[in-house]
């Protein structure tokens, strides 16, 4: 973008987000660094086996995790991206629920599914990392899939190449791009993992994250759990920064038209019929574990406790949608309508994701404990947090649509006598519109689902529902666990029931895809 | 788009106003309720406060946050801002913690002069008041034991044994006190550099570690409500005792039993946590837990000696309890200073 | 070398190629030409195995392929939308099809392939940016880098400018007569045919010809009406003449339904009374079987019936809406126009002489 639409307004755009994003990201970090940067700590870390032992868990925990979810997740983005058939919503709906869901849940759904031999076991964590991740890989790579035409492959057919050289020559490296952006996004959640691992993890599995939280909340050993933080941040900034510089920074497709047809073999009704088969019963199994294991625990669900940390966390995810989704949506405006290289203010974007949710907990919890700015027990810190998490999310969303708006658009407005106000108003708002409702959506389910930052920063009176789940679980009794799995039944069938409405008005709004 | 916008502005201020009003519960206004923050196994008879709200007009409302450590590692967190104001459940494992994180304020109780004096050795300060004490030791299951026709471990070195292999489950002493418990009694036993090889080997031999206490003795414990695999658990010394009282059909022989020479000596204090509101009324509640009446209350509620020397110990709890001669116990300032490194340590023999 | 035998063609219930048998020699081009919707390129995607027929076979070189993938069949097709791959540069589109080959054959191979087709200069080319008519030619390129034994050409010339099409036309002919390829090239333009084409061959041509036979004056009846009298203010489908002596009535079947019928009369030519003379009179076709070139069959064969009996004129009162198909199968039209006063339509008389 050589020419801005509305050349003076990107650097006054950028001012709160930097103050928030200074106060209460920056400062926190700055923190951590200050307090933990010896490099005595840091030795003390690297040299300790227990340490290297969990680094090496985190590490290849997350290469298994990965590499299955995208074996598992091909399949499915290949059957709800080349074809139209009934139930093809519904079962989008069903697979992308799990990642909707509170880790917390997702790791009690499988809790409630696994005989007792898997729980604790590094299976039972990586099960939940593929079941939560597959939902990730299939929307990311659809639109691309969906996009190919199958007339090259037929050309590809007439030039001798068959169904797997085709695959591999022309589907393949049409998909890629996205392939790799969904597989390293599943990489860094599955590196960062915390909710799946604390409550499937039992005291033998851990991972980087989850030893942040030990060290500092079960430990009392805050230097200890600084300096992983700190190792942790590192280790991401490298990853992040080479895929950064190996992928070109594509702004996704905001329209796309799909080729996905009616399936006209036998052999395609066969992949359909079983593949579709076997991911519902993957995601609705664990439904119908949690649920089942619930049934005492309804009664109990309707406490004043439960009921009023479901108030919390509807609550946060409202004000941590709001806030996030506004300070989101000024950088990308700020990014769109500049003129500098956008790069540069993407990689800061980026930042949050570098830093995981357990270290901005940590970082908000010993920063602000002294008063004037004894903020840390504050309620509001919670949302706040939240909202840190989900800005990288709302940027990803919001910046694409901004930057597709047709600048013949505004022009028109312009001739017909618009200030470049008024042009905002009239031509780039409306248009972004569905993207702010998506962020607002997402970041909500961001905030309610949210466990890492909130581990640290939750208080008796202000639990959020996953931290109530995790509470209930970790008493031993049958009817706690009841609760537990109610709440999570809850959480799941409204996660399915809200994207699979999602996912109806989308499609009756929308002609392509 | 208007409406839209009109929802959402509905939704910030609901959102505000709510935020706001729970916070401001405890307004200056209207009596006193102080908050006690407890652990799980803080189970005082029901309505054990009522005389103490009629004598001061102060109502007590019972927070449990889950295991000792946990609580304590909130409460240190919190320290100076705390969620509550008196904080039951510190025992001598975590005190070393406690002082770290200056989480208390100082105060001598009333009925100090009840106790017995070592009691107090690890409190010069009087930071925290002692309000009970008992041990950590290995209990097992008899009928178990009696059917497969084995002698159960007397000693920490039995459990090593091949004879008692995969039968042991302990709470992890990261998150668990009794676990941290137990633990410390094996750095006593076997002392700085033996302890290390004695949890290879009891790894080897197949020992369970669990999160936290109530999961090894309630689920994973065969003796116990449970009704487990495992017929050896760290518990405490009092534990056939609550067998005994809970057990249903009632019986008179306490089903499980304790190995004399694998305990670990705890006391457990109660502490005013600083940055409370109601500091009078803290202490007054500090001199009531000490008293007489709550004391009583202890052994049939909670399974711990009262440390107010004159509290009734009824019969029925005494009878089913052997209290060691000599438990194991280290010094809180050693335990200080070696924690973390300890329990780092431990981590990494045991879950290699 | 490409023969294909009865193949019939459904799309969603709907029959689009009745029966089609074709056979094409080795080398020859043969153009298929014929009105949009006809299923030309239907026809070649089947003959690529793209689609699958109803029923029907499909023999290159002698060999039966009708059951073989698309991809052992050695048929290449260059798309009408060319199919280019987005990732691959010029290059590699072409040789996309070499196989065994190590990688200086290769490269040497696609320079040979893009000098025939005039791109010898844009082989690192992003396809993307390539114009309509360079597009056309490495999609040429590239299906013939197999040398595949049947080239499948599906509408080459279709949406490029007109000084494109003139140029790629005369390259693609001279392209196509220097090597021994069977072609099937398959256009709407009649000139593009005739072109390059060693034969041309109209699609619905191609079909079964179908049976006509006598028959009865009660039997064609229903149709009449139903085709003639629908619409009009008559309800009577019958003729003075229908059982007259010499009154013959032709009729194709589908199956037990009768789908087209014609009745000839022996009947005095207006213009000219002194040579004998047929009249054609309630040509209909059944609507669902329209331009399926059935009017022509009967036309055929009730020529045929006045040649046999010595006539020298074959005429009709011609509807207006239906000119165009007398004036293409070589009557004229004669006289002025005329009003019908049993259907209140606008006539001409239209007339063909046939010498015997």
């Amino acid at each position: 973008m050589l020419v801005s639409p509305y050349p003076k307004t990107s650097h006054w755009l950028l001012v709160v987000p930097a103050l928030f994003l200074a106060v209460f990201l920056a400062l926190p970090f700055g923190v951590i660094v200050y307090r933990g940067a010896s490099i005595d700590a840091f030795v003390d870390s690297i040299t300790n086996s227990n340490l290297q032992r969990v680094a090496w868990f985190t590490f290849w925990q997350t290469v298994i995790s990965t590499v299955l979810t995208v074996v598992f997740a091909l399949p499915v983005t290949y059957i709800v991206s080349r074809f139209r058939f009934r139930g093809r919503n519904a079962l989008l709906a069903l697979i992308t629920a799990p990642f909707l869901l509170p880790t917390v849940v997702v790791g009690t759904s499988l809790l409630a599914l696994l005989p007792q031999q898997l729980h604790y076991t590094a299976i039972s964590i990586i099960a939940a990392h593929v079941l939560f991740n597959v939902a990730v890989v299939v929307r990311v790579v659809m639109p691309s899939w969906a996009h190919i035409s199958p007339e090259l492959a037929y050309a590809a057919h007439t030039l001798g190449a068959s169904t797997f050289r085709t695959f591999r020559t022309i589907t393949f490296p049409l998909i890629r791009p996205a392939l790799g952006f969904a597989t390293t996004a599943v990489a860094l959640f599955c590196f960062t993992s915390f909710g799946a691992v604390r409550i499937l993890g039992g005291p033998a599995f851990s991972t980087l994250e989850t030893e942040i939280y030990f060290r500092a909340v079960q430990l009392g050993d805050l230097d200890g759990a600084v300096a992983i933080s700190l190792i942790q941040t590192l280790f991401l900034a490298i990853v992040l920064y080479a895929w950064m510089r190996w992928t070109r920074t594509s702004s996704t497709l905001a329209v796309v038209h799909s080729h996905a047809a009616s399936p006209s073999r036998t052999s395609h009704w066969v992949a359909i019929i079983i593949v579709g088969f076997a991911s519902a019963t993957a995601v609705i199994a664990p439904l119908i574990a949690v649920a089942y294991r619930s049934a005492t625990g309804w009664s109990q669900v309707w406490s004043r406790s439960t009921a009023s940390s479901l108030f919390v966390s509807v609550r946060y995810a409202i004000i941590s949608a709001i806030i996030a989704t506004l300070i989101g949506t000024c950088i990308a405006l700020a990014v769109a309508y500049s003129t500098t290289s956008t790069r540069v203010i993407e990689l800061i974007t980026s930042l949050p994701l570098m830093i995981s949710a357990v270290t901005i907990g940590l970082g908000v919890l010993i920063t602000f404990d002294t008063s004037p700015y004894a903020f840390r027990s504050a309620w509001w810190i919670t949302p706040i947090a939240h909202s840190l998490i989900a800005i990288p999310l709302v940027v990803r969303i919001v910046l694409p649509l901004v930057q597709t708006i047709p600048q013949s658009l505004r022009d028109a407005a312009a001739t017909l006598g618009s200030r470049p106000r008024v042009q905002w108003l009239t031509v780039d708002l409306p248009l972004m519109r569905r993207g702010i409702a998506t962020a607002l959506a997402l970041s909500a389910a961001v905030s309610i689902g949210e466990f890492g930052a909130t581990s640290f920063l939750t208080r008796q009176s202000n639990e959020t529902l996953p931290v109530t789940i995790a509470r209930l679980l970790s008493r031993p009794g049958e009817s706690q666990h009841a609760q537990a799995y109610a709440l999570a039944t809850l959480f799941f069938v409204f996660s399915i029931g809200a994207v699979f409405i999602a996912e109806v008005t989308r499609n009756k709004r929308n002609i392509t895809s | 788009m208007k409406r839209f916008t009109a929802l959402a502005l509905a939704a910030i201020l609901l959102a505000a106003c709510s935020g706001s009003s729970s916070e401001t519960e405890q307004s200056t206004a209207g009596p006193v309720t102080l908050k006690l923050l407890a652990h799980d196994s803080f189970t005082p008879t029901e309505g054990i406060f009522d005389a103490f709200t009629e004598a001061t007009g102060v109502m007590v409302e019972i927070v449990r946050g889950g295991d000792a450590g946990e609580l304590l590692t909130k409460a240190a967190l919190t320290a100076g801002t705390p969620e509550g104001d008196v904080l039951w459940g510190v025992d001598n494992t975590l005190l070393s913690r406690a002082f770290d994180a200056d989480m208390f304020d100082s105060y001598q109780s009333v009925n100090l002069s009840t106790m017995d004096p070592s009691l107090m050795r690890n409190i010069p300060g009087h930071e925290v008041t002692p309000v009970d004490f008992g041990d950590v030791c290995i209990n097992y299951d008899i009928a178990w034991f009696t059917d497969n026709d084995i002698s159960p471990p007397m000693t920490l070195d039995a459990l090593i044994n091949k004879t008692y292999a995969n039968l042991l489950v302990v709470p992890s002493p990261i998150s668990s006190s009794p676990g941290l418990a137990f633990f410390l009694a094996t750095v006593a036993e076997f002392g700085e550099d033996g302890w290390q090889d004695y949890w290879t080997q009891l790894r080897a031999n197949g020992v369970l570690v669990v999160d936290g206490w109530t999961q090894a003795y309630s689920t994973e414990f065969s003796g116990s409500s449970g009704k487990g695999d495992r017929p050896i658990v760290v518990s405490y010394s009092s534990s056939p005792a609550a067998e005994v009282l809970f057990a249903d059909p009632p019986t008179e022989v306490a089903p499980t039993g304790v190995a004399p020479f694998t305990c670990f000596a705890q006391i457990e204090y109660a502490g005013i946590l600083r940055g409370t509101k109601h500091k009078a009324e803290a202490q007054l509640l500090i001199d009531y837990l000490t008293d007489v009446a709550f004391q009583s209350d202890l052994p049939l509620t909670q399974f711990v000696f009262p440390v107010n020397s004159n509290a009734v110990i009824p019969e029925s709890f005494s009878r089913y309890i052997s209290r060691p001669e000599n438990p194991l116990s280290i010094e809180h300032n050693v335990i200080a200073e070696n924690r973390v490194a300890w329990l780092d340590e431990w981590s990494s023999i045991v879950f290699k | 070398m490409l023969r294909i035998v009865d193949l019939t063609i459904h799309y969603a219930d709907e029959v689009i190629l009745d029966a089609v048998s074709l056979e094409v020699g080795t080398g020859e081009v043969v153009s298929l030409v014929g009105p949009s919707g006809e299923g030309k390129t239907t026809l070649l995607r089947v003959i690529a195995g793209i689609e699958r027929a109803e029923s029907g076979s499909v023999f290159v070189d002698g060999r039966d392929v009708t059951a073989v993938p698309t991809f052992k069949r050695g048929i290449g097709l260059v798309f009408q939308d060319n199919q280019l791959f987005p990732h691959l540069n010029v290059a590699e589109n072409v040789a996309y099809g070499l196989r065994g080959l190590s990688k200086n054959q290769k490269s040497q191979r696609v320079s040979e392939l893009l000098q025939l087709v005039g791109l010898a200069d844009l082989a690192t080319r992003d396809v993307a940016v390539l114009s309509g008519g360079e597009a056309k030619r490495v999609a040429v390129a590239r299906s013939l880098a197999t040398n595949p034994k049947v080239l499948l050409l599906d509408e080459p010339l279709s949406g490029l400018d007109t000084q494109l099409h003139d140029r790629l036309l005369s390259d693609l002919a001279q392209l196509l007569a220097q090597r021994n390829t069977t072609v099937v090239h398959v256009t709407h333009d009649r000139q593009e045919a005739e072109s390059f084409a060693d034969r041309i061959v109209d699609i619905r041509s191609l079909h079964r010809t179908p049976t006509v036979v006598q028959l009865p004056t009660e039997a064609i009846l229903p149709l009449r009406m139903a085709v003639l009298r629908d619409g009009t203010p008559s309800q009577d489908p019958t003729y003075t003449q229908d059982n007259a002596p010499g009154c013959v009535h032709l009729g194709i079947f589908d199956s037990d339904t009768l789908v087209a019928c014609s009745s000839w009369i022996p009947q005095e030519w207006p213009l000219d009374g002194s040579k004998p003379a047929i009249q054609l009179k309630g040509m209909a076709v059944a609507k669902h079987k329209q331009s399926h070139g059935l009017g022509a069959h009967l036309l055929e064969a009730g020529i045929k019936h006045a040649v046999a009996h010595n006539t020298h004129f074959v005429w009709a009162r011609a509807r207006d809406s239906a000119l165009n198909f007398y004036t293409r199968n070589g009557f004229h039209v004669y006289g002025e126009q005329f009003v019908d006063e049993a259907t209140g339509m606008a006539h001409h008389l239209v007339m063909k002489t046939i010498t015997p």
